[in-house]
């Protein structure tokens, strides 16, 4: 890739920073050249980042329908999929699935809904509750 | 002790390895970090998903360039993991302490300065702090512009996170490094050991096989159930792991052939100029790949999964093209 041909699309997934890629100069001359975004990139994380809103809100209908625990909205809510909250919290996978279920998530002891909460980084009461609004 | 300078990379690891060394008195530039530890790569690996989607990577494994360049340099390395986080914050303030500039591995979600879209469940960010201000420690993440700060709970969050490739505290630092590269021994053994990682992989989903098995997969897609909505995810899971996670564009091969620039220039050797000429080929035809996915999704071009192999396949002939180019590389 050229200097010249290093996007400069300013994206907004960006948030104002800019990148390093590495280019090749006038003089052919490989160098470090700082990149505001690429259209193709930052569609594409649009893409992901409304996949997991759409997972987000999906979880938070059928949580609100009695049909899953506010546990699965709050993992979509904090970036997390199953395999991801499996592993910060250690837990069986079946336990978390289990946890899943409103009834089962309705009794849980606070050790338990502590461990959820601790690798979500949010309190115990928030995790009980499912918000008004996704 | 000299002033850290906080010099931005497109790579979290290779620029905290080479900031580090070049700290410690030996400059190193971070694609000769890169291609030094052997980092190009390219694996498929179905069986480790990231959001459902299969793990693509464009390099080695996280970890290895810490460990593999540092070695093959003469580096001596200090590497602690802790068994609890009171262990590693204390750890950390006594080298800060002694005015030491250290590496860390975090996880990239806990850190408050990084903008929300960067902030993934992903705990091999590295990331170097060089000093401290009351409760605040000065850090230069490389893979921004400028050093920044961030507070002392939310560091020790990061450094103990847990889930897959867990950092447990991980904190590195040079303690000696050599007064000079041998650069005419290391770099042919490093581009040896590349040549292996892409032309003779253990499994055919790595290297330039792997390139061209992605090729496969992806006219799979067409049979897939959940087309519709699976299609355009999968495509442009494949744009994201080759130009977003700090790759220096086009799967870090325009940083490989940064460093096959640099080492032709020190070896003085036209054979490698020109594999850093054909590799950038190959890099270009890899953001011509993400284009056309793009184009493709939103409807400016027919969706045509055959092109698309094509244009991996295309990819893949450049890339060993280079390899073939460097297979009997020696000085």
């Amino acid at each position: 890739m050229d200097k010249q041909s290093v996007p400069q699309d300013h994206s907004s997934t960006y948030e104002g920073l800019r990148k390093l890629l590495y280019a090749v100069d006038e003089n052919g001359k490989y160098v470090g050249v700082p990149s505001s975004g690429w259209e193709a990139e930052s569609f594409s994380t649009e893409l992901a980042v409304n996949e997991m809103i759409r997972q987000r809100d999906d979880a938070w209908q059928r949580a609100r329908d009695g049909r899953t625990s506010p546990l699965e909205y709050h993992m979509y809510r904090n970036r997390m999929d199953f395999d991801t909250l499996v592993m910060t919290t250690g837990l069986w996978r079946w336990r978390v699935r289990r946890h899943f279920r409103p009834g089962v998530f309705a009794k849980l002891n606070d050790a338990l809904l502590m461990r959820y909460a601790s690798a979500m980084g949010i309190s115990i009461e928030s995790l009980k509750q499912l918000p008004d609004a996704p | 002790m000299t002033e850290f300078q906080h010099r931005q990379a497109a790579h979290c690891e290779s620029g905290v390895t080479s900031a580090l060394i070049s700290h410690a008195g030996l400059p190193l530039s971070e694609p000769m970090a890169f291609g030094l530890a052997s980092a190009l790569a390219f694996a498929y690996i179905p069986f480790v998903k990231l959001a459902g989607m299969p793990l693509i990577s464009y390099r080695m494994w996280p970890g290895a360039i810490v460990k593999a360049m540092p070695k093959r340099l003469g580096v001596q390395m200090s590497m602690r993991k802790f068994s609890s986080e009171k262990e590693g914050a204390d750890a950390l303030d006594a080298e800060i302490g002694k005015g030491r500039v250290v590496g860390l591995q975090t996880c990239i979600y806990w850190l408050p300065y990084v903008p929300d879209q960067f902030r993934f469940h992903f705990n091999m960010h590295n990331i170097i702090i060089y000093g401290r201000e009351g409760d605040e420690y000065l850090v230069s993440d490389p893979v921004f512009e400028m050093s920044t700060r961030c507070p002392r709970d939310a560091l020790t969050r990061a450094r103990f996170a847990k889930g897959a490739l867990q950092a447990k505290g991980l904190m590195y630092y040079p303690t000696s490094v050599p007064n000079e590269i041998d650069y005419r021994t290391v770099i042919p053994k490093a581009i040896k050991a590349n040549y292996r990682n892409l032309m003779q992989p253990i499994f055919p989903m790595i290297g330039i096989k792997g390139i061209r098995y992605l090729g496969k997969q992806i006219l799979k897609l067409e049979r897939h159930k959940d087309r519709d909505r699976y299609l355009p995810l999968y495509l442009t899971h494949i744009v994201r792991m080759q130009e977003e996670i700090g790759s220096g564009g086009a799967g870090f091969r325009f940083v490989y052939a940064s460093f096959l620039q640099e080492a032709s220039r020190i070896l003085n050797n036209d054979v490698l100029a020109r594999a850093s000429k054909e590799l950038t080929d190959a890099g270009d035809e890899w953001r011509r790949f993400a284009l056309r996915v793009t184009r493709m999704i939103r409807g400016r071009e027919e969706m045509n999964l055959q092109v698309l192999n094509e244009v991996i396949n295309t990819v893949a002939d450049r890339e060993a093209a280079v390899w073939n180019m460097l297979k009997d590389f020696a000085i």
